[in-house]
């Protein structure tokens, strides 16, 4: 079909001269990872509080939570991107505006790509946390109450460390999907391992072969990712749940 | 902010809706439809007990949910006038337009998330349905067309409608392949005038209010299901 193959062009030096091909994609990996990596913190962080604050007792605070959740979770996450990395500094104080500007464009993609991605990810956090917290039984809150607990003391001690084991799961698949979503950085000019796959595939034509790798690469990550997450679902899974019973056997 | 220009919203938006809009609305209901049909038949062949429909199903959709879809979108882009050559048997890789490589690739990569959605509504239907399906006499494709696939998708609607919309906030992604749909064209006035703030900001607010308006419209629909079940 005239397509010409070439699976030595890994081996081959890229024309910005920082080695091969392969070397090029790998180090994109890492741009990949150090981006998820850092969004994955925000997105834990904040959505670990917009999703405990979303099932407090304080309506006013339950209706913030909502609004945030709803405002990131409708908006295309590119689009986001486009407002972080273009109208978000002509928002701030024009100094500040003017000091993010002026940034070396490449850290400038960088923390835009990972505020972006960290805000994106903690709303579908924020739901899973949610989601975690309404699904333990009633009277564990109820038994926390009557033993004297305050609501921060019932959160704290009683409500949290319960709900968060049982999240590990989901909150695995959101971690591939941060790693996956930081692929849309490269709108905004993060050379991350899509981007670059996409480079060598300008540079050298060999279109198959590029993809290729990069697939490869990507699925390689998720393995790692998988078999890591599930050693640590194993290592604090809650005794006596049905899930700690199915991975014991 | 004193000199955001409304006025080029105005000016464009004929070009906003009839060209971008109608591009994205497109698309994601092209996708919805043969994302759902192909997805339902990856979901019957995942579940089928002959090992040589289930693995290569297993194995496209876990593939396709393991890379990013820009990447897929790259990837559609390039293969899809080499398999278009292949069929044609034409020697040279044909033309492909980026609506139509668009509408493959979402239907192709949809088809991956409605199929997982359509098998667990396929297994969340009781054995003995199927079953009795076989006792009266009806073969295979008459219980799943007849009994059980009817069944699955009233259960699965709300669902299968959220997933609708996520593909409608993705098909945002033909950005990458330069295509006019609705962020698309707004990216190509904002160039064009330098309005970036004003056309991403008006961008935004249009994703918002359509998606938040469906999934709305979709939890009224659940919770309209939920009572009469």
């Amino acid at each position: 079909m005239g397509y010409h193959w070439n699976w030595g062009i890994l081996l081959a030096p890229e024309p910005g001269g920082t080695g091969t091909y392969l070397h090029y994609l790998i180090v994109g990996l890492g741009w990949t990872l150090l981006t998820a990596l850092a969004a994955w913190i925000i997105a834990l962080a904040v959505g670990a509080v917009v999703g405990t604050l979303r099932t407090t007792t304080n309506a006013w605070v339950v209706r913030l939570g909502d609004f945030y959740v709803e405002i990131f979770r409708n908006i295309p996450l590119i689009v986001q991107m486009f407002l972080w990395f273009f109208v978000f500094p002509e928002l701030l104080p024009t100094k500040w505006g003017d000091a993010i500007k002026q940034m070396n464009p490449l850290a400038n993609s960088y923390m835009t790509a990972v505020l972006c991605l960290g805000v994106f990810t903690s709303v579908r956090v924020a739901e899973q946390v949610r989601a975690g917290i309404q699904s333990l039984p009633r009277g564990q809150r109820m038994a926390a109450t009557a033993m004297g607990l305050t609501q921060y003391q019932a959160y704290r001690y009683v409500i949290l460390p319960q709900a968060f084991r049982i999240i590990l799961p989901p909150l695995t698949s959101e971690f591939m999907n941060i790693i996956k979503n930081s692929s849309v950085a490269l709108t905004i000019g993060l050379m991350e391992l899509t981007g670059r796959a996409r480079s060598m595939q300008e540079f050298s034509f060999q279109t198959f072969e590029a993809y290729a790798a990069a697939t490869t690469i990507y699925l390689v990550t998720n393995v790692v990712v998988v078999l890591g997450m599930r050693w640590i679902e194993r290592s604090v899974r809650v005794p006596g749940l049905i899930a700690a019973d199915a991975g014991a056997h | 902010m004193g000199n955001f220009d409304w006025d080029v919203i105005q000016r464009s938006l004929p070009y906003l809706f009839r060209e971008g809009m109608t591009f994205t609305v497109t698309l994601t209901l092209l996708a919805m439809v043969g994302g759902i049909f192909f997805g339902t038949l990856l979901a019957m062949m995942r579940l089928s007990s002959r090992k040589w429909l289930s693995i290569p199903a297993g194995a496209y959709v876990n593939l396709l949910r393991s890379i990013p879809l820009v990447l897929v979108i790259f990837w559609f882009y390039f293969l899809v006038p080499y398999i278009g050559a292949w069929i044609t048997r034409s020697p040279t890789p044909i033309q492909v337009g980026a609506f139509h490589s668009a509408v493959i690739t979402f239907t192709m990569f949809e088809a991956t998330y409605y199929c997982e959605i359509m098998r667990a509504g396929i297994q969340s239907i009781p054995r003995g349905q199927v079953w009795s399906g076989y006792a009266l006499g009806l073969n295979y494709w008459q219980t799943m067309g007849y009994i059980v696939l009817p069944q699955a998708f009233r259960n699965m609607i709300p669902v299968l409608l959220t997933q609708t919309i996520i593909l409608f906030q993705d098909t945002s992604l033909v950005y990458v392949i330069s295509a006019t749909d609705f962020l698309g064209a707004a990216a190509k006035v904002a160039n064009r005038d330098y309005r970036l703030v004003e056309m991403y900001s008006f961008v935004a607010v249009v994703y918002f209010v359509i998606s938040f308006g469906l999934s709305y419209l979709v939890k009224r629909l659940q919770v309209k299901i939920a009572v009469i079940r």
